[in-house]
């Protein structure tokens, strides 16, 4: 057990310095940051100057070996646009992002499994055959589409939610949260639909397919000829036996939802690291851009391995297999 | 007595709650970010116009850009080299200190301190001498009579404030903290800044001190960036905003089709133009080898004559700019109308290419940004193809500013032949599109830094020479008119129109707009 940890934990550092070299190879394509920074009539000696002050004259491998001692020590550096340290940043952005995807996650599965057994019992009724229509339309219509669509029905015609930003925050300690407002609570409805959309979509289709394999196999027939009942098959015996799978999609969808959070969070004005990030991006502002992406990988990382333990807790297989190892 | 405490606290709760039904909020949506508060960190239109409300400078520019007294009450010219300025007395700033003198010659050093952005505000040979605790001499080493033409966003601070944070320098860009300056305000304007979370939220509250006598009406005002274009015409559509800048051209007709608000258009002092490598001897960009086509007055003027500048107007800006001969917007220039464009002649266009041996037009890269002005990658894709019906064959090289701006300017060693760029005149001058735009590339004397194409013409040196220290502003305005007109005649560049400004405002709001896109929202007012 331990040994498998300490694996992990060497590649997920290998990951994480293979995302950073990537990340900084990019960086050479996103334009001149100094060009963000001033006005049009800097002179060419100031441009110069603040070049050379950020170290951005420096070779590229002496510049991403400086990134890396210094990401070690969890200094990112200060953003060239707020010229504010950008932990400070992430720190103040995160809650919003987090409360963000951790709502659209709970959409997701609220709705979604129940939506998945139903459709997966019901397999001829009318609302199954619409259900799954409608399913292939959330899958393939474009978040950006979606929540464009959502603001016009309900902010601009019937004008009962607002159309951007997360309402009233209440600080707790360094955490600020916009679940205690009312005006918060309203403002995540429509940014947490278009973001959990996919994923509700996504696990109503894996549930449906988990149940309808389950309900074939031996011990539900079995359970059946012992004269259970419909709920307790459906719910105590086959469901159950579906969410492996689920609890494990959902961890690794968690992970996209956070970094995929980037074009809700755009089209909603949503204050959190993706908007950031993309306003980071169109600003050349290296700093922003590289501690993100380490940040959003770290995080993959981390429920990676999260769910790989949670497997070996929920599976007595693997734990076996483990232990023969 | 615990009673009596829980009671008052009990009032003073439910009093909190309800201000918000009688308070008039003013709530403003732009598509940039307010980056820092420090007024001296960064040279740009919005900042400066959104910091115009908390902070002031010495002078200020009214609704119609007319200089008049700020800070100062009144000031003279002793000799051409030194000015007197006279300070408003009983001015206050936030904190409730005395604006004086002291923070005036403080302002004077730290504009020009390293890190600041604003150094072109002031000489930095200009001594600034105070004379008493109400009056400052600047006194300069050569006559300038625009001295004071951008002092108006060269806003005071004060002096004890700044040296009590740790702010007495402005905010360095490689600072791993952020200064004080940067996140607080301390300014003597209608507005005082009481929250501001960069990228997210920035809340004003009025100066009841304030000495001037307000317009608006506001309790408060709260100013959000909403980058995304469909989300901000939503939010004014769906009344979470007052006031938004820029709707977007396509957006118009539907901002005004909603009966609760309404598009606001007016003429921008921005001049859009394009430009020509004209220095090097053989183009980087282009199948035209060992010479430069543009090096002959012909073939630049048969690009000019095959612009539809009308056509680019009708249907790329939907009417929305105001084509133009000079590059300066008529407001800034007097003499203006006496220019006329060149015609649009294609025929006349394909002659001169063939008098200057192009009979079958030859192939050019165009560098353009698609994300800075207004239509901009609309417009060179227009050009394109009105060129094409020349024989010229325009390979478009359209890009984010951050990738355009490092290739084209000084920075990327002016890597272009042939560009789109836009331009307005810090100052409000025509010298300084004269020094930057048309004037020679110069290291040393630091003229022409924005002259891209590198086009240079002595006479235009000479003239922007003697418009420095003109001060009869008759003769300075024929020389200027003098310098635009050769350079008109030289096709130094091509002219295509000023842009406009798309507000979109809630119809119970007025406002004020200034051709300079500032946003001084002290004059605006709720119905």
């Amino acid at each position: 057990m331990l040994a498998f940890v300490i694996r992990r934990a060497v590649e997920a550092a290998l990951v994480l310095l293979v995302v950073a070299l990537i990340a900084f190879a990019l960086f050479r394509f996103v334009g001149d940051p100094i060009n963000q920074m001033v006005g049009l009539e800097t002179s060419a000696e100031d441009r110069a100057q603040l070049r050379h002050a950020l170290g951005l004259d420096d070779a590229v491998l002496m510049q991403f070996a400086r990134f890396v001692w210094h990401a070690v020590h969890f200094d990112f550096g200060s953003s060239y646009q707020f010229k504010k340290p950008v932990i400070a940043l992430i720190a103040e952005r995160f809650p919003a992002t987090l409360e963000l995807s951790v709502v659209a996650a709970l959409f997701a599965l609220a709705l979604g499994i129940p939506l998945g057994v139903y459709t997966a019992i019901h397999r001829q009724s009318l609302l199954t055959k619409l259900l799954l229509a409608l399913s292939l339309v959330g899958i393939s219509l474009p978040t950006f589409l979606i929540g464009i669509l959502l603001i016009f029905v309900f902010s601009v015609s019937l004008q009962v939610l607002p159309s951007f930003g997360r309402g009233d925050v209440v600080a707790l300690g360094f955490w600020s949260t916009g679940l205690l407002t009312v005006s918060g609570l309203k403002a995540i409805v429509l940014p947490a639909v278009t973001l959990g959309l996919f994923q509700m979509t996504l696990i109503m289709r894996l549930v449906r397919a988990e149940m309808l394999e389950v309900l074939r196999t031996d011990y539900i027939k079995f359970a059946r000829a012992r004269g259970l009942g419909d709920r307790a098959i459906h719910f105590g015996h086959a469901l159950r036996n579906t969410l492996v799978p689920v609890i494990t999609i959902t961890g690794l969808q968690l992970g996209s939802i956070i970094a995929f959070a980037i074009v809700t969070e755009t089209v909603f004005q949503w204050p959190g690291m993706g908007l950031m990030f993309l306003q980071a991006v169109q600003n050349a502002d290296i700093p922003i851009m590289s501690a993100y992406l380490l940040l959003v990988a770290l995080i993959f990382v981390i429920i990676n391995l999260l769910v790989d333990l949670l497997y070996i807790a929920v599976d007595p297989r693997i734990r076996i297999a483990a232990r023969d190892a | 007595m615990n009673f009596k405490v829980a009671i008052v606290a009990l009032g003073l709760a439910l009093g909190s709650l309800h201000p918000a039904a009688a308070a008039t909020t003013l709530r403003f949506a732009f598509q940039g970010d307010l980056k820092s508060l420090d007024p001296y960190s960064l040279n740009e239109t919005f900042s400066l116009g959104v910091l115009g409300n908390v902070y002031e400078g010495l002078t200020k520019r009214d609704k119609d850009l007319n200089i008049i007294p700020g800070l100062a009450e009144r000031w003279e010219v002793l000799e051409p080299t030194r000015w007197r300025f006279y300070l408003r007395k009983g001015v206050k700033f936030h904190n409730g200190e005395d604006f004086t003198a002291d923070d005036v010659l403080f302002s004077a050093e730290r504009v020009r301190a390293s890190g600041s952005d604003l150094k072109t505000r002031l000489p930095a040979d200009a001594k600034v001498v105070k004379v008493g605790d109400y009056a400052v001499d600047f006194v300069l080493t050569q006559p300038n009579p625009i001295l004071h033409y951008e002092w108006d966003t060269w806003y005071m601070m004060s002096k004890t404030w700044a040296e009590a944070h740790g702010s007495v320098m402005p905010q360095p860009a490689t600072g791993q903290q952020m200064s004080y300056a940067a996140l607080h305000e301390n300014g003597t304007g209608p507005f005082a800044i009481t929250e501001h979370r960069p990228g997210v939220r920035t809340l004003f509250k009025p100066n009841l001190h304030w000495w001037d006598k307000p317009e608006h009406n506001f309790d408060e005002v709260v100013f959000t960036t909403i980058s995304n274009n469909a989300t901000r015409v939503a939010a004014l559509l769906a009344g979470d905003v007052d006031w938004v800048d820029p709707v977007p051209l396509q957006d118009i007709a539907r901002v005004n089709a909603n009966p609760a608000t309404q598009v606001l258009s007016g003429p921008e002092l921005r001049t859009i133009f394009l430009g020509f490598d004209q220095l090097r001897d053989q183009l980087k960009y282009s199948n035209v080898k060992d010479k430069n086509p543009f090096k002959d007055v012909r073939v630049r003027k048969a690009f000019y004559q095959a612009i539809d500048i009308e056509a680019i107007k009708s249907r790329v800006m939907r009417g929305l700019s105001t084509p133009t001969a000079l590059l300066i917007s008529p407001l800034l220039f007097a003499r203006a109308g006496e220019f006329a464009r060149w015609p649009y002649d294609p025929v006349a266009a394909k002659k001169l290419l063939a008098d200057a041996g192009y009979p079958d037009g030859f192939e050019v890269t165009m560098d353009c940004p698609n994300d800075r002005y207004v239509n901009d990658e609309a417009i060179c894709q227009a050009v394109g193809a009105m060129l094409a019906r020349i024989g010229i064959n325009v390979d478009l090289l359209a890009q984010p500013k951050a990738k355009f701006f490092a290739k084209v300017l000084a920075s990327g060693s002016y890597d272009t032949s042939f560009y789109l760029l836009g331009w307005t005149p810090g100052s409000f001058d025509s010298w300084n599109v004269l020094f930057n735009i048309i004037g020679c590339r110069d290291e040393t004397a630091k003229s022409g830094m924005f002259n891209l194409g590198g086009y240079c013409n002595p006479k235009i040196t000479q003239l922007t020479g003697q418009i420095l220290v003109e001060s009869d502003k008759a003769k300075r305005d024929h020389m200027i008119a003098q310098a635009f007109r050769i350079a008109h005649e030289d096709v130094s560049h091509i002219p295509l129109h000023q842009q406009a400004l798309v507000w979109g405002v809630s119809k119970n709001l007025k406002v004020v707009q200034r051709p300079d896109n500032q946003i001084l929202f002290y004059w605006f007012r709720k119905e």
